[in-house]
């Protein structure tokens, strides 16, 4: 923030330079107010949730084990939502910058930009009303079949509003912004390195992978991040699809589900009084923290290997 | 393994829009032909399509026909894959893949031809190739090192022993020594002087003395007029143009009185 210190040449201060100078510095100072003013509010009012016991906390001997399944859920249900949507979006992205001709590439883009305006509470009644019940004859199938595999232990719901259907429903929310962005990067691969592998012989697949991919690979990293991050947080969809009764367990398609910590605060703040309260906020401060790690990893590992900086 | 190139009347299209007209020329096999001209005339379109490199632009094709040893590059059934193999091809900018150590830029082309290498046999290649381009000496204390690591020039002649790695039968070089400073194009020169034993090498330059230095032929492009096709004005032994050339155009180019 105190970057402008060595002004050389004119001493004189023009008027617009000042006025722009401190309206960016107050725009990036409002960012940094308004998240410290969340992160204040969090610890403030979680904290006396730290000594709750049992009736305000459904059950649970201390906030630690209340908080723990809703995390294991929150976590499980944007992983499998990852594990889905990043193959999708790279698929997607890769067609849209290399392989599809010219018009049907922009309306596919247009098309998977077009995902990310719909609201989330659409995505939850369509997860419900449509995908839900299309899933029931899959995950029978999946428990009659692979259920040897723990994620398929079943038994199977029979409303298809289990943690499976959560996360199909969430990577497709996710999936514009991984495929936008990186669509971006795909698109940016210096032609030279392009031209190089194709030069050598490189089939299309191959020139992908000898030039395209290396070259957008902190690309794909901070586009999946962000797309988890997204994942982490979604509240709406999840609340609405998920049957959810606060377990751990690695089973993926029963009607006994773990919650997330976003979907739970939803659906019982309204009726949470004093410490419940308390606690709800609690588990919200664990979000933040988790969102926080999340970003700042895919910085780490952004910063880590930028092809940019080889230069 | 060298061959010749026999071109006839070879149109470049990109689009509907024509950019070469009617070039017909033979490249001799082991020998270094340049190919000069003024900016926009086609030269390195030309170029490109020795290894259909050219059609890798959208719309872009060629009517006439290229054929080397015997092949015609622009037959139904040639796979330009398989062309592209056959010529290599360094660029007017130093291009080693960004994230790859010099030991894998330079197995880059034979790892793409599916070949199982043993470690010696990849090690053999390796020093085959960056011998002949004249980088092991430079190199050899570092091959695990980013290629982007090295210098302009030495990146360029990473770039010519990845070319030459895979043992093309044509070197093709667009500019190659454009972006470089006079030390490591005198480096390149001798390569090319080197390297003409083994490879039949085309290369464009703009840089006249370069082509009469390197070049036994030298092809003379220029535009047959403003917003007409690039023609290739002449073609005749590089000692034979920078003396007494058969065209007007071409004495006209070579001693700066162009246009």
């Amino acid at each position: 923030m105190t970057s402008v210190t060595t002004e050389t040449g004119s001493p004189k201060r023009r008027l617009g330079d000042l006025v722009f100078a401190n309206t960016t510095r107050a725009a990036g100072v409002t960012i940094l107010v308004a998240l410290a003013g969340v992160a204040i509010f969090l610890t403030a009012e979680g904290l006396p949730a730290v000594g709750a016991k049992a009736p305000d906390l459904k059950g649970h001997s201390n906030l630690l084990t209340y908080v723990a399944p809703l995390v294991f859920g929150t976590l499980l249900a944007a992983v499998i939502a990852l594990v889905i949507a990043v193959p999708l979006a790279l698929g997607v992205a890769l067609s849209v910058s290399h392989y599809a001709p010219k018009p049907v590439a922009v309306g596919i883009g247009y098309l998977v930009d077009l995902l990310a305006a719909v609201p989330s509470v659409v995505y939850g009644l369509w997860g419900i009303g449509f995908l839900g019940p299309r899933l029931i004859p899959v995950y029978q199938w999946l428990a009659d079949h692979l259920g040897f595999i723990p994620f398929f232990d079943g038994p199977a719901s029979n409303t298809g509003r289990t943690i499976l259907t959560a996360s199909i429903v969430l990577a497709i929310m996710i999936l514009p912004i991984v495929t936008a962005i990186s669509r971006e990067i795909f698109a940016q691969t210096p032609r030279l390195n392009e031209e190089a592998a194709l030069a050598l012989g490189a089939t299309r697949w191959e020139m992908i992978r000898l030039a395209v991919l290396p070259y957008a690979r902190s690309g794909i990293v901070s586009a999946a991040m962000l797309g988890l991050g997204r994942a982490l947080g979604e509240t709406m969809a999840v609340a609405m699809v998920l049957s959810a009764s606060g377990v751990v367990t690695w089973d993926l398609i029963s009607s006994t589900n773990p919650s997330t910590i976003a979907a739970n605060v939803a659906l019982t703040f309204q009726d949470a009084t004093g410490l419940q309260r308390n606690a709800l906020i609690a588990s919200g401060l664990v979000l933040f923290v988790i969102t926080f790690v999340v970003n700042f990893a895919a910085r780490a590992i952004v910063e880590r290997n930028d092809p940019g900086k080889a230069r | 393994m060298a061959k010749s190139i026999d071109i006839s009347d070879l149109s470049i299209y990109y689009g509907d829009f024509l950019a070469v007209e009617g070039v017909t020329l033979t490249i001799p096999a082991r020998s270094v032909t340049a190919l000069i001209g003024p900016s926009g005339c086609g030269k390195s379109t030309f170029l490109r399509t020795l290894n259909r490199m050219h059609e890798v632009i959208p719309g872009a094709r060629v009517e006439g026909k290229v054929i080397i040893d015997g092949q015609s590059l622009y037959d139904d059934a040639v796979d330009p894959v398989e062309v592209r193999r056959m010529v290599g091809m360094v660029f007017q900018r130093p291009n080693p893949f960004p994230t790859m150590s010099i030991y894998e830029n330079v197995l880059a082309g034979l790892r793409l031809n599916n070949k199982k290498l043993s470690k010696s046999d990849a090690d053999s290649v390796v020093e085959k190739a960056l011998r002949g381009a004249n980088l092991w000496n430079e190199v050899k204390d570092r091959l695990g090192k980013p290629g982007m690591g090295l210098s302009g020039g030495q990146q360029q002649r990473l770039c010519i022993a990845r070319a030459i790695a895979v043992e093309p039968q044509v070197l093709l070089m667009d500019e190659p020594c454009s972006a470089l400073d006079p030390i490591s194009t005198s480096a390149i020169e001798d390569l090319i002087h080197e390297l003409k034993a083994e490879y039949t090498i085309v290369i464009v330059t703009h840089n006249m003395q370069q082509a009469a230095r390197v070049s036994e032929d030298t092809g003379f492009f220029n535009l047959a007029g403003a917003g007409k096709p690039g023609r290739l004005i002449e073609f005749n032994p590089t000692k034979k143009i920078f003396s007494v050339p058969d065209q007007e155009a071409t004495e006209a180019y070579i001693s700066g009185r162009f246009g």
